[in-house]
């Protein structure tokens, strides 16, 4: 047998008992003093070093060690009267209603407690929860008038608060107190006990009423020594003071034999304050505060909530080197750039070793001291002490400078950092990127890199952090750079590329045979890497000129040869190839575009074949470079062109509009046409329908094709020079339906696919007749966005809508749980160097990764074709 | 139940190729992939697979399948219980 790890093979839950309280206390705690005058805490007092230290330089009492190193021991308050623990306020409700008042039986008789404990030992034995059976049987308990056992008349409980039980006969109420609930559950049976679901041996139902409170070890909660000299103590230890005082002063008062009332006061403010040092959020229970105001922060909340143990300090901890702020766009950085804050770079750090090689350099740091940038902030000497730069101490600093130690210098250009947007759903959440430093306030990055960490400007902030070793900063270089993550695993393409303007620029650049003269030429190149004029197309008004395809052409690396259809191809019959009348066919021969538009397809993110192309063809950082270059030209030549949108682009001359509505009354009458059929019951069935149905589906399809239809009307009107439909068949933003539904008609709302019904009975607003099932009654919208509603369309476009914003709501929530099971099942598994994937026992899960040991990132789209496509290149042709 | 026809998984265009590999081969792989036989993947005695090829507790079994990519994708799984 190889060495596997053990499994936990079952957690057990129980109740401590006032024996075992007492057993791991190491002191009884008396007093509610804390320190005597001379500072030294008192024993048998909150603060007994029995208990643990905090102040360096003493020791424990219980186990001798230092602050740090003992890790604090429980104390424990005898309790004069018992309280109820407000965690089981519910669970001792239920116990009060099922169990005897009298006899302390559970009120079943002896035939359903032995089926009830069957079927609950019988779920224990498969690992079922048992909840319903003891549910069922607290509930059956409850039913008894009578005790079976001994006769007696069972009353009614009535709870009170969180934590108070009285006894209702009649009109007449009696206050249970908490010795009498105690009295009453050490009287329950231990075969009674396992039938409410408890394990006797564990779990004493008497136990959920202390007589014993433990007193938390010091260690966690030290008091803190403010700089007046005064002691600031914990929130818990002063809860622990309250308890302790009311607790001496009720003995007091008993004892010189306090009247009733009294009593009982002093009772339920001992029984408050335990139950708020326990949690001070129960309802119907006044939160304790501080002198100040403010709640106290005990037991419960440190751990409950965002900011408890579990989700704030166990699951997730705040860590230094990092940075987070706003993102904005700056198409000027290169995509494996970041722009940080001035700010930010002269906060953050990287140690350097000082060694002969870069002693001057970094005397420099130091020299220009913490707010010059580039300066330093700390110098660790070789003794270890860490010394601050000064304005004052950095020259002196810097001139005692010595071999070994370690300087704390400012971030600077180049250098490597860690930059991540949340949610973190894939590895390209997380990428390397070099420093830029700039002024203002903002992360700066360029818009191409936006899809991998799907951000937009909308306010999105990002982390940053910073590279502590020179390892972490070779890997992430190697492994997560920004260039090593232009394909995506997902999907074996780029997933950084074009975006937006990047598309509609190249599009309205490489479209037809544009023409620019030199000036413009070097104008939109002149950010790329190009520092060469190539021979002009030719003369014009003996001029020379440049066509938009020739400016393409000199981004794209040599020897790049490729040949596809672009987006904007309408996939003729018989494809006229270098002549579509679209200039759709894309021909380029050693890195020069001959023919056909550059669109999406072409460079955009997800579905650029020629950045695919250059990433796998060439080296990644020839595909950086040429992304940057796109990008570059990309916005210059939009800023060369000209573009803009606005409401009125989508302005249409009368006559199509003319068109439209005739379209769509013609529609509306065919709907009337159905709807007629549909009453003298002459509609013809489709199969597999009711009659009912086929109406419907009969009505969507006519109305959907009207919509479409005016859709192609509107197109027609406002042609292929309309910035909308630039930016729609270039792929660079929106549809030719968003189009549609602008100038021509919105369409049909829908709810789960269905025209809208809902609404009053038999129609879905009150303007409309009962029974109306034209188009204007369930939700056609015949207006356009630029038009504008009518109040009808507007309500029905209301309910259309709102299911969307429902179904993004319900769908990111379930996706994302579906992805935390995904990735918790699967984080540890690793291919390993022989190609196996294994999980950390090294069990095999895959004797070859995927089967056929594939990268995904470097497959093309997942598809096998890459045999073929080599062949293809070499010879020339297509093969099938 | 009774009236089912019997028919055998073995051949069946959706079931892939088990077999049963002798002790020396069993040893072969082991030492390849450098595992002991509990880190294989498992095959449950009561696969009908198994049943039908008559494997043992502690067998180790050859699964051949077509891939659409890697052509042939072999597996070896440890009968359990
Ligand atoms: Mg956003
Ligand atoms: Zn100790
Ligand atoms: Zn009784
Ligand atoms: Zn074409």
């Amino acid at each position: 047998m190889s060495a596997v790890p053990k499994k936990i093979k079952e957690i057990q839950f129980g109740l401590i008992s006032p024996k075992e309280f007492r057993k791991m206390s190491v002191t009884r705690v008396i007093t509610a003093d804390t320190y005597d005058d001379d500072g030294f805490p008192i024993e048998m007092g909150l603060m007994d070093p029995k208990m643990g230290v905090i102040d360096p330089g003493l020791r424990c009492k219980t186990c001798g060690g230092r602050a740090g190193e003992c890790p604090g021991h429980f104390g424990h308050v005898e309790l004069i009267a018992p309280v109820v623990h407000v965690g089981f306020a519910k669970l001792i409700r239920k116990i009060l209603r099922a169990t005897c008042r009298d006899c302390g039986a559970l009120l079943l008789d002896s035939n359903q407690k032995k089926q009830y404990l069957e079927q609950i030992r019988m779920l224990r034995k498969i690992g079922q929860p048992i909840e319903d059976i003891t549910n069922e049987a607290f509930k059956e308990a409850r039913k008894p008038k009578t005790c079976q056992y001994c006769g007696a008349r069972q009353l009614d409980v009535k709870v009170e608060k969180p934590s108070t039980y009285v006894e209702k006969d009649g009109t007449h109420e009696h206050k249970l107190m908490a010795s009498d609930i105690r009295s009453r559950f050490e009287k329950i049976s231990n075969d009674d006990i396992e039938v409410m679901g408890m394990d006797p041996s564990k779990a004493r139902p008497e136990w959920t009423i202390m007589t014993v409170l433990p007193v938390p070890p010091v260690t966690m909660r030290p008091s803190i020594t403010l700089e007046s000299g005064q002691r600031s103590e914990d929130d818990l230890t002063h809860k622990l003071v309250d308890i302790i005082r009311i607790n001496q002063r009720f003995q007091e008062n008993r004892e010189a034999g306090a009247p009733q009332l009294i009593i009982e006061d002093l009772w339920e403010l001992l029984q408050y304050h335990v139950t708020t040092f326990i949690d001070n959020a129960v309802s119907g229970v006044p939160p304790a505060r501080h002198r100040s105001g403010r709640p106290l922060k005990t037991l419960s909340q440190r751990l409950k909530g965002k900011e408890g143990r579990f989700r704030g300090s166990l699951s997730g901890k705040r860590v230094n080197f990092s940075a987070r702020t706003v993102i904005s766009p700056d198409p000027n950085l290169s995509i494996s750039e970041v722009g940080v804050p001035l700010s930010m770079a002269m906060e953050l750090s990287i140690p350097v070793n000082v060694t002969k090689r870069n002693l001057e350099e970094v005397r420099e740091f130091i020299k220009r001291g913490p707010d010059n940038h580039p300066g330093a902030n700390y110098v660790i000497r070789d003794d270890n002490r860490r010394l601050k730069v000064t304005d004052k101490n950095c020259e002196e600093l810097a001139e005692t400078l010595e071999l070994g130690w370690k300087v704390d210098r400012q971030l600077k250009n180049g250098d490597i950092i860690l930059f991540n947007r949340q949610p973190s759903l894939h590895r390209m959440s997380i990428m390397a990127h070099e420093v830029k430093v700039l002024p203002h306030k903002t992360f700066r990055l360029n818009p191409a890199v936006c899809p991998p960490y799907n951000a937009d400007f909308d306010g999105d902030e990002m982390n940053m952090h910073v590279l502590q070793t020179e390892e972490a900063r070779a890997e992430a270089k190697m492994l997560i750079h920004v260039q090593e993550n232009i394909l995506s695993p997902r999907f074996g393409g780029p997933i950084i590329g074009g975006i937006h303007d990047h598309i509609s620029g190249m599009y309205m650049l490489t479209k037809g045979d544009n023409r620019v003269d030199k000036n413009d030429f070097l104008e939109m190149l002149r950010k790329s890497r190009i520092t060469e004029i190539v021979e002009p197309a030719g003369e014009e008004d003996g001029k020379p000129y440049w066509t938009g395809k020739n400016v393409f052409s000199q981004i794209l690396p040599d020897g790049l040869n490729m040949t596809y259809k672009a987006l904007l191809c309408e996939n003729c019959d018989t494809c006229k190839k270098e002549d579509c009348n679209r200039d759709a066919y894309v021909t380029i021969r050693d890195g020069q575009l001959l023919s056909g538009t550059i669109d999406e397809k072409a460079v955009g993110a997800f579905k650029g074949l020629i950045l695919d192309r250059i990433v796998k063809d060439y080296t990644p950082a020839v595909a950086l470079q040429f992304i940057d270059d796109m990008t570059r030209l990309a916005i210059r030549s939009i800023m060369h062109f000209g573009f803009s949108f606005g409401i009125n682009d989508e302005d249409i001359p009368d006559e199509a509009s003319a068109q439209i509505s005739e379209l769509l009354e013609e529609a509306e009458m065919r709907v009337m046409d159905f709807i007629i059929a549909f009453n003298e019951e002459n509609l013809e069935p489709l199969p597999g329908r009711t009659v009912a149905e086929t109406l419907e589906l009969r009505i969507m399809q006519e109305l959907g094709k009207a919509r479409d239809a005016t859709g192609e009307i509107a197109g027609k009107y406002l042609g292929l020079d309309n910035t909308a439909v630039i930016m729609a068949v270039s792929g660079a933003r929106g549809s030719m339906l968003n189009l549609t539904q602008m100038a021509g008609c919105v369409g049909q709302q829908a709810v789960r696919g269905e025209r809208i019904r809902r609404g009053y009975a038999g129609r879905t607003l009150s303007n409309f007749n009962h029974g109306d099932l034209g188009a204007a009654a369930h939700g056609f919208v015949k207006s356009s966005y630029k038009k504008g509603l009518s109040p009808t369309e507007y309500f029905f476009h209301a309910i259309g809508g709102r299911e969307g914003l429902v179904d993004t709501a319900v769908r990111t929530s379930q996706s994302g749980y579906l992805q935390r099971r995904l990735v918790n099942a699967l984080q540890d598994l690793e291919v390993q160097y022989d190609g196996t994937v294994r999980d950390t026992r090294g069990m095999v899960v895959q004797f070859k990764y995927g089967e056929d040991g594939v990268d995904p990132m470097k497959s093309d789209y997942s598809r096998p074709q890459t045999i073929r496509r080599i062949i293809e290149d070499v010879i020339g042709k297509e093969v099938e | 139940m009774k009236n089912m026809k019997e028919f055998s998984l073995i051949g069946h265009n959706m079931v892939p190729q088990h077999i049963l590999i002798p002790e020396n081969e069993v040893n072969k792989v082991l030492k390849e992939y450098g595992v002991d036989k509990e880190q294989l993947p498992k095959i449950k005695l009561a696969d009908p697979v198994i049943v039908e090829i008559g494997a043992e507790i502690g067998d180790v079994i050859k699964v051949i399948r077509n891939s659409p990519t890697a052509g042939e994708a072999v597996v070896y799984r440890l009968v359990i219980e």
